[in-house]
C-alpha cells in the first residue's frame, strides 16, 4: 500500500463455507487484503483456489444457501459490507463496486437490448430519466471503444462478438462511476488478440477514471503486464502477497514458485514438456489445521503437517504464508 | 416477420386441405347409417330415399368437394350476410346437420358461448393461478411452498375430470348445497342477482378444468424459471444492484416466459374443442357435448365440420406460437 493512503476496501479474516449434502466445504479461510484507491490488485491461483468466491462473498453475490459467509469484515467507505442490510448493500454493489464476469456470452440478458441493460443501473442508482440515461449509455459505449455507439444501443447481445460483449459488460460495470471494479477473469473466455485489446482498454480506463481494480485471473502473463500488486491464493487462503515486480523477481512461496515455473518460456531452449504442479488443490471440509499445499510441495517438512502457516513479512510490502525459506533452503525462524 | 407469417399462412392451405380430406375419408369408412335410429316401421325404400336426399347416393369425391364448397364458400358468405345484412350467399346450399336439418354453422355459433365461458374461463383462471405458483416454487425451490405445490400439481395431473367433477358435485352440490350441479345454459345475466347465479354455476366446472391447466402450466413455469434463475445474466443483474423483484420478475421471468407462452398458445385450440367429459358431467351444452351427440347420431356433416374447425385452430395457433416465439426472443427472427 502506498504510504498513508486509506484503503478503499479493507478485508479482514473473511471466511466462507458452502453447505453441501456431503458436509461443509471451506472455500475461503481467513482471507485478508486491502485495496488502495487507484490500485490494480491482481489475484492469482488455479481453479478452485477461492479467488472468485472471495470476491463474490464481499458483495453478497453468492447464492445462500449453499454459501454462508461465516466471519470477518470488509470495510468499504466506513461500512462493513458483510454486516449491512441487503438494501444498503444494493446501493453499493453496482453503483460503487462494479463487477465484470468471466463469460461475456452468457453474462448479458439475451432478451433485452444492451441499451436497456446499461441504462438500468443509471436509472435506478443515479436517478436519471430515460433521455439522460441514454446519453450516458452512449458515452459509456464510446468510452469502452464500441463504434457507432448510438445505434448499437438498440442491438441485442447476440448481435455483438465476444470481445464487444465484454466491452458492454465493462460499460455496465462502469456505468455509475464505481470506486472499485472487480474483474473476474474477464479475458479468459476471449481469444488472445481480443484479450490484449481488453487489457489495454482496462489499463486506459483505470488511468482515465482512477478507480481501484481487483483483477482475478490464473494467467500470470496478464498479471505481470497489468497489476501493481499481486496476491496469490491457494486452498482458500492468501499464501503470498507482494508488489508485482517483487513477486516475479523474488517469489517466496513454493506454490508461487511452482506457478511461475509452469509458464512456458518463449525465448531460449524450450522445455521438452510443459511443467505442471502435480495433484489437485484440496477440497477442505474443515478449517485447515496444516498447510494446505503440503501434499504437492517439494519442501514440506514436519511442521507443515501439524500447523497452518500464517502470513509473515518477507521483505518490503511482501508477505508469505510458508515455513520454508527459499533464500536459505531451510525452515524459517518463526 | 411479416413475410414469414404470410408464407406460413399460405403453406397452411395445402395442410388443411389434406387434413379435411383425411377426416372426410375416415368418417366415410366409419360404419353406421344416418337412418339407423329411425323407427323400424319406415319401409326400406323410404329409408333409401332419405339417404339419397342426404346426398349419400353421390360418389365420394363429389360429396367431398360439395362439403368443401359449402364449408369454405357458402358458410363464410352466410356469416358475412348475417353481420352486414348483405345477400352474397343468395340461397347457396349450406352444410346441413343430418340430425336436426338445420345448418351446422348456426348450431356451432349457438354452442360456442357456453364453451368459451366455461372452458375459456377455466383456462384463464388456470394460467392466472399457475404462473405465480410456478415462479414462487422455482424461486423457493424445495421450500414447503414448493413441496405442497408439487403435491397438488401431481394430484391435478393424475386425477381425471370425470372423477374430480363428480367429487366436487358430491361435496359442493349434494352435501353442502352451495352450487347447482347442472349448468343452466338458458340462464341470462340481466342484473346483479343473475350475475351471481352465473358465477355460482360456473365455479365447479371451471374449478375442475382449471386444476388440470394449473397443474400443467405451473410445472412448465417452474422448470423454465429454474433453468433461468441460475444463469449468469441473473447474477449480472444482481451485480448491478437491482432488487430481487427486478432480477426475478424482469430479467429471469422474461426469459422463462418464452417456452411457457408457446405452451399456452398451443393449448388454446383445446378450449374450442370444449371439455367433452366435463361438459357432459355438468350438462354444459357446449361444443364438446355437441360433438359427442353428433357422433352418437351418425351426424357426419356435423362431426366433419367440428373436427375440421379444430384442425384449423390447431394449425393457426401453432403459427401464433411460432410468431410469439420470435417476438419474445430477439435471437429468433424468421426473415
Amino acid at each position: 500500500m502506498p504510504d498513508g493512503a486509506v484503503p478503499v476496501l479493507d478485508v479482514r479474516d473473511l471466511k466462507t463455507v458452502f453447505l453441501t449434502r456431503s458436509g461443509e466445504v471451506h472455500a475461503v479461510n481467513s482471507v485478508s487484503f486491502d485495496l488502495s484507491p487507484g490500485e490494480l490488485l491482481g489475484v492469482v491461483g488455479e481453479s478452485g483456489s477461492g479467488k472468485s468466491v472471495t470476491m463474490m462473498s464481499l458483495i453478497g453475490l453468492l447464492p445462500s444457501p449453499p454459501a454462508q459467509v461465516r466471519g470477518g469484515s470488509a470495510i468499504f467507505d466506513g461500512a462493513d459490507l458483510l454486516k449491512i442490510p441487503e438494501k444498503q448493500l444494493r446501493r453499493i454493489r453496482g453503483p460503487r463496486i462494479g463487477f465484470v464476469f468471466q463469460d461475456p456470452m452468457t453474462s448479458l440478458n439475451p432478451v433485452f437490448d444492451v441499451g436497456f441493460q446499461i441504462m438500468e443501473p443509471l436509472r435506478k442508482h443515479m436517478g436519471m430519466n430515460k433521455t439522460q440515461a441514454r446519453r450516458r449509455a452512449q458515452e459509456l459505449l464510446e468510452l469502452v471503444g464500441i463504434p457507432d455507439a448510438g445505434r448499437r444501443l438498440n442491438d441485442f447481445p447476440h448481435q455483438f462478438s465476444g470481445g464487444m460483449r465484454q466491452r458492454v459488460m465493462i460499460a455496465i460495470a462502469l456505468a455509475c462511476d464505481p470506486d472499485v471494479l472487480i474483474a473476474d477473469e474477464p479475458t479468459t473466455a476471449l481469444d488472445v488478440t481480443i484479450q490484449a485489446q481488453i487489457l489495454d482498454l482496462m489499463k486506459r480506463l483505470r488511468d482515465q477514471l482512477g478507480m481501484a481494480v481487483i483483477w482475478i485471473t490464473h494467467d500470470l502473463g496478464v498479471i505481470a503486464g497489468i497489476a501493481d500488486r499481486v496476491i496469490v491464493m491457494y486452498g482458500g487462503q492468501v499464501v503470498e502477497q507482494a508488489p508485482v515486480k517483487e513477486l516475479f523477481g523474488n517469489p517466496q512461496h513454493p506454490y508461487t514458485r511452482a506457478l511461475l515455473e509452469t509458464v512456458p518460456s518463449v525465448t531460449g531452449d524450450r522445455a521438452p514438456r510443459l511443467r505442471v504442479i502435480e495433484g489437485q488443490p484440496p477440497i477442505l471440509s474443515a478449517t485447515p489445521a496444516a498447510c494446505s499445499f503440503r501434499a504437492r510441495c517439494g519442501h514440506a517438512f514436519g511442521r507443515c503437517y501439524v500447523e497452518n502457516p500464517q502470513r509473515m513479512p518477507a521483505g518490503s510490502g511482501h508477505d508469505v504464508a510458508c515455513f520454508w525459506d527459499p533464500a536459505t533452503g531451510e525452515p524459517r525462524d518463526v | 416477420m411479416f413475410t414469414y407469417t404470410l408464407r406460413r399462412l399460405i403453406l397452411a392451405i395445402p395442410t388443411l386441405l389434406f387434413i379435411s380430406l383425411i377426416i372426410f375419408l375416415l368418417l366415410d369408412l366409419a360404419p353406421g347409417d344416418p337412418t339407423a335410429q329411425m323407427p323400424l316401421t319406415i319401409p326400406p325404400e323410404v329409408k333409401a330415399k332419405i339417404r339419397e336426399s342426404l346426398g349419400l347416393g353421390e360418389p365420394i369425391h363429389v360429396r367431398y368437394l360439395l362439403w368443401l364448397k359449402q364449408f369454405v364458400v357458402a358458410e363464410p358468405l352466410y356469416m358475412v350476410d348475417h353481420y352486414l345484412g348483405t345477400n352474397f350467399a343468395d340461397g347457396m346450399q349450406r352444410v346441413i346437420s343430418w340430425q336436426t336439418r338445420s345448418p351446422v354453422g348456426d348450431i356451432i355459433v349457438q354452442r360456442m358461448p357456453q364453451t368459451l365461458w366455461v372452458v375459456g374461463m377455466s383456462y384463464v383462471v388456470g394460467i392466472a393461478i399457475a404462473l405465480p405458483i410456478g415462479i414462487l416454487s422455482a424461486y423457493r425451490q424445495y421450500s414447503v411452498f414448493d413441496q405442497v405445490g408439487t403435491f397438488v400439481t401431481m394430484i391435478g395431473y393424475s386425477v381425471p375430470p370425470f372423477f374430480s367433477g363428480v367429487l366436487v358435485i358430491v361435496i359442493f352440490s349434494v352435501q353442502l348445497g352451495w352450487f347447482p350441479s347442472i349448468y343452466d345454459t338458458t340462464h341470462e345475466v340481466t342484473d346483479w342477482q343473475s350475475f351471481l347465479y352465473q358465477l355460482r354455476q360456473m365455479i365447479m366446472p371451471v374449478m375442475v378444468l382449471a386444476l388440470q391447466t394449473t397443474a400443467q402450466i405451473s410445472r412448465f413455469m417452474r422448470a423454465s424459471m429454474l433453468d433461468n434463475l441460475g444463469q449468469d445474466y441473473a447474477r449480472t443483474a444482481r451485480a448491478k444492484g437491482m432488487s430481487e423483484a427486478t432480477v426475478v420478475l424482469v430479467h429471469v421471468l422474461r426469459n422463462s416466459m418464452i417456452p411457457v407462452v408457446t405452451v399456452i398458445a398451443l393449448g388454446v385450440p383445446l378450449i374450442f374443442g370444449g371439455a367433452i367429459i366435463t361438459e357432459q358431467i355438468f350438462k354444459v351444452n357446449g361444443l364438446g357435448q355437441l360433438l359427442i351427440t353428433a357422433i352418437y347420431a351418425n351426424d357426419i356433416p356435423m362431426v366433419q365440420t367440428i373436427t375440421f374447425i379444430f384442425a384449423v385452430l390447431i394449425v393457426l395457433f401453432n403459427l401464433i406460437a411460432d410468431v410469439l416465439y420470435g417476438v419474445l426472443d430477439p435471437r429468433i427472427r424468421y426473415d
